[in-house]
């Protein structure tokens, strides 16, 4: 029984159990009908102490290669000051609940509050919760509310320009909620202007998800689409890279009612896909019908400035089988990073993330296209950090040569098409040895030829 | 804690030109972000706050002086399973070679991480007496619905689409109702008895081949075992439908009884329960889904499977064509699944048996010393958790709130209040394995000393708490007229 998690002394348990009028502790099991009782052996290692522990993973850790990446694809490498790790760790933080007793978590309720306040800042738009699980599930809660909002109408339009992971979740969802999806032709990379007018316009649409940037990492224009929606009576949802906000055009200018998506970009590690946290912000009209938690300011009795859970009456353990959500926790202390993250970076650290990410993108594009051997696959299109070409090369190959030398190559996306990605945390130096592996790779092509 | 309030929002540290980041000269800005058009652009650049870095640090560390964690003190928040957060954990999951995976890498450069996948769904199962999990859903409510997804498409790939009700007792939370609506099925409540648990008898006339399956959780919110529970299970199965077990109360089962091995079908757990990764304020938190041998084809999209060969083994990541579809953009929350799989490598078969037995030993202690002062509605042995209705003495116009009120002065949190919605002035007490004797003790004292309180000094009790960072808020307020952002918070100068 002795185990460092475990303090009760032999005189300790002899203790609790006469108070308790037992005589083991299999007595408190004896309700239990013994044929349930699991009387066999699990199929687990036996304990490791500390040393062990690390050995292990230290050896677990060296099946990985953690790479130079240009992948990008719903998951960005950024950089992440070495502040909020620490900040994060901290067990004030890191071991609380959610926040049912104000008066000993405004900690978390303050946190909370600054992020819903920078995530409205950021998109523009007059509230956000308190975070949902991940970019695609916040996507999927907003065609919820959407439909809810909407009553009768029960379709949803998608953009064939969103990123299909998160395509993938909407359509679960929607399956089983009970709600018809219809995609929307892309065309040159971008969403099909006329087929969405067409499908708009039939009479069933609840609400219209396009993305900025999109999947191709394609800065589309929005211009009169808000408007569309509106005179259609449906909701336009915008999905977005939340990093990208800090300078492209928001949901809010676009006219959009909710605006999602992954806060990953903000600096969060890549954590080989989560923890992330989803956002999802809307207009103060829609507030009662938004998910998840939201923290508002009041008083105390004592007249101090107090945060608290409020608007509780929309949330599931209330609403019960009359949810249209069923999200309780959520990802708070992934909203705490991003809410130290916007706080160090503040409004001109995201400009210029944006800048080195815009530059390397652009000269790694002009250097690829140079080889001969790769196009732009959308030219003319608008694009920030992340970028689609066209090659004739074989790219599992050659994103085989790269990963030996140490280097994500982007993303496939199709036969013919890559995906690449430049974040600030990507020197010149890093974006060159990719340059010339490609130019290594081609000339060996070349060679075989 | 400390009970020096420190409020300023981070926004009214903001001065012009100050800055809290340094990154590296942009070494190709010839390539300018000024060629993009203005209208894809945004106009100003957004609201955030210009602080340099230490007043950041001094921000948040202040902050979290204002909040309780499980290291801070005892957490006895019933149903919420606040048990001890291992440290080996947090520095396990913050190891760079994990850290630094981008999720769409070539699985040749991720075998480490997807072994941890595999190795701890492989352990839920054996633990759970599942067939297989998946750990994809992020928290206790996606695992839900993940499962309630399972179970539909389990009678959909038999062609029988009048399954559209699910049977959810009285007793259980209000996430059980809410994600079988999300799920798209029709709740259909069943009453419990006097002593807490299932009405067999109630539940007899529910069922008929409407019915896609129900939805308990053993031991039940009161954290009374159903012992009728194998012959709940048969009564389900008979009519068509599939058992699914709720895992927020699997801490007191560990060890003794297997969800998989008393009739349980589908099941979620919460690793930030029962597996000690930190419950973070709120989340992050990972609610893997576990089945029974058969309905492994239907899990969502991506799974992590195992090939052997020889003396080795190679993990892919791939997709069913059974599949319910995909719920989560990647393989779920990994940081968390690294946690839990570090807790139980920690704690090994051995001692992984003792975890539900203690936990229902430091319950039944706390319950049989509190039970002189605190009214005890239903007697007996409980498991991990129990509930008082209120304090013995009603005649003191203290309530249950005031009660959760005053522990706070006292170095404690509060257990969970007003659940279940059995009883008026429900207390819902979750002590944990890791708790010792003299803490324990520690909170009974309190405990008696409040209700003796309520009777010689009630305004004391009513008017608490009095030692914390600030008072009772005016809730009333805060939802009449939201505030909900700082720039709100400006205009109406709160």
């Amino acid at each position: 029984m002795t185990h460092k998690f475990f303090p009760h002394t032999p005189e300790d348990l002899k203790a609790m159990l006469a108070r308790c009028g037992e005589n083991t502790l299999d007595d408190f099991y004896k309700d239990v009908p013994q044929e349930l009782l699991f009387k066999g052996d699990y199929d687990l290692p036996n304990a490791m102490s500390e040393l062990e522990v690390r050995r292990y993973f230290e050896e677990l850790g060296s099946y990985n290669e953690v790479m130079t990446c240009f992948a990008g694809a719903g998951c960005y490498d950024h950089y992440s000051p070495a502040v909020i790790n620490n900040i994060i760790e901290r067990s004030e933080f890191l071991t609380s609940y959610t926040p049912y007793q104000a008066e000993i978590s405004q900690g978390t309720l303050q946190y909370i509050f600054e992020y819903q306040s920078m995530m409205a800042e950021l998109t523009g738009m007059e509230v956000s919760n308190a975070s949902m699980y991940d970019g695609a599930t916040a996507t999927a809660e907003a065609m919820m509310m959407a439909i809810a909002n909407a009553k009768k109408r029960n379709t949803v339009l998608v953009s064939s320009t969103l990123n299909p992971r998160v395509v993938e979740v909407v359509k679960t969802y929607a399956h089983f909620h009970g709600v018809n999806i219809v995609m929307i032709d892309e065309k040159d990379g971008v969403t099909c202007r006329a087929d969405f007018e067409a499908k708009v316009a039939c009479g069933d649409v609840a609400g219209v998800i396009v993305a900025s940037p999109n999947y191709y990492g394609i800065l589309e224009d929005y211009t009169g689409w808000a408007d569309l929606c509106h005179d259609n009576k449906a909701l336009l949802i915008m999905n977005c890279v939340a990093s990208a906000l800090g300078v492209i055009k928001t949901p809010a200018e676009w006219g959009a009612d909710i605006a999602v998506g992954d806060g990953q970009s903000l600096g969060l590690p890549m954590n080989f896909g989560g923890p992330y946290v989803g956002f999802l912000c809307t207009s103060k009209k829609l507030i009662r019908k938004m998910p998840g938690r939201i923290v508002g300011a009041t008083r105390d009795v004592d007249g101090k400035r107090t945060f608290v859970l409020t608007l509780q009456a929309r949330e599931q353990h209330i609403r019960r089988e009359k949810a249209t959500s069923n999200i309780c926790s959520n990802e708070s202390l992934m909203a705490l990073y991003v809410t130290i993250y916007l706080a160090l970076m503040g409004k001109q650290g995201l400009r210029e993330v944006n800048e080195m990410g815009y530059s390397g993108a652009h000269y790694l594009a002009e250097k690829l296209v140079e080889t001969g051997k790769f196009a732009l696959a959308f030219p003319d299109k608008p694009f920030l950090n992340e970028f689609a070409l066209t090659t004739s090369l074989n790219i599992d190959a050659l994103q085989d040569m790269c990963m030996s030398m140490g280097i994500q190559a982007g993303v496939k996306i199709a036969d013919d098409k890559l995906l690449l990605c430049v974040t600030e945390a990507r020197s010149k130096a890093e974006i060159d040895a990719l340059i010339e592996n490609v130019q290594y790779f081609i000339e060996k092509e070349e060679e075989n030829q | 804690m400390n009970n020096t309030y420190y409020g300023s929002l981070i926004f009214e540290l903001s001065r012009e030109g100050r800055r809290g980041y340094s990154l590296p000269a942009n070494e190709l800005k010839q390539y300018g972000m000024d060629a993009l058009p203005a209208q894809l652009c945004r106009e100003q650049a957004p609201g955030l706050p210009e602080v340099d870095e230490l007043s950041v640090v001094r921000h948040y560390t202040n902050m979290s002086n204002n909040n309780f964690g499980v290291d801070t003190g005892f957490y006895p928040l019933g149903s919420c399973t606040m048990k001890y957060n291992p440290k080996i954990n947090e520095e396990m999951c913050n190891l760079p070679a994990f850290t630094g995976l981008h999720p769409l890498q070539d699985p040749d450069t991720v075998q480490g991480a997807l072994e941890v996948y595999y190795e701890l769904q492989r352990s839920l199962a054996t633990l759970a007496g599942m067939k297989e999990f998946t750990l994809n859903p992020f928290a206790g409510a996606h695992g839900e619905l993940t499962g309630l997804m399972v179970m539909r498409s389990y009678h959909a790939s038999r062609g029988d689409d009048k399954r559209t009700k699910v049977i959810v007792p009285d007793s259980a939370h209000g996430t059980n109702p809410a994600s079988a609506a999300v799920c798209g099925l029709d709740v259909v409540v069943v009453k419990s008895r006097p002593d807490g648990t299932v009405d067999v008898d109630d539940l007899r006339p529910l069922l008929d081949d409407t019915i896609a399956g129900m939805m308990m959780t053993n031991p039940n919110t009161l954290g009374i075992f159903e012992h009728s529970i194998a012959e709940i299970a048969k009564l389900v199965h008979d009519c068509g439908g599939l058992m699914y077990y709720d895992g927020a109360n699997l801490n007191p089962m560990l060890g003794k009884v297997r969800p998989g091995d008393i009739g349980f079908d589908i099941m979620h757990i919460n690793l930030h329960k029962t597996f000690s990764t930190p419950h973070g304020g709120g989340g992050p938190g990972s609610g893997p889904v576990g089945v029974r041998e058969g309905l492994e084809q239907f899990l969502p999209n991506p799974r992590v499977i195992r090939h052997d060969e020889d003396d080795s083994h190679y993990y892919t990541v791939e997709n069913g064509v059974n599949s319910l579809g995909s719920i989560s953009g990647f393989l779920g929350n990994f940081g968390v699944m690294m946690r839990a799989y570090t807790y139980i490598l920690t704690l090994g078969k051995e001692n992984v048996k003792n975890v539900g037995p203690l936990a229902t030993l430091n319950a039944n202690y706390v319950k049989e010393s509190l039970k002189d002062s605190f009214e005890l509605p239903i007697g007996g042995v409980c498991k991990h958790e129990f509930v008082f209705d209120g304090l013995k003495d009603k005649s003191t116009g203290v309530t249950t709130l005031d009660v959760a009120k005053r522990l706070l002065d006292f170095g404690f949190h509060a257990p969970t209040i007003y659940f279940p919605l059995l009883f008026h002035e429900a207390l819902m007490i979750e002590p944990t394995e890791n708790e010792s004797r003299e803490t324990l003790d520690a909170f009974i004292d309190v405990m008696h000393r409040i209700a003796k309180e309520a009777h010689d000094e009630p305004e004391m009790v009513k008017t608490a708490p009095h030692n914390t960072p600030v008072s009772r808020p005016d809730d009333a307020q805060a939802a009449l007229k939201p505030i909900v952002t700082y720039r709100e918070l400006k205009e109406e100068n709160v």
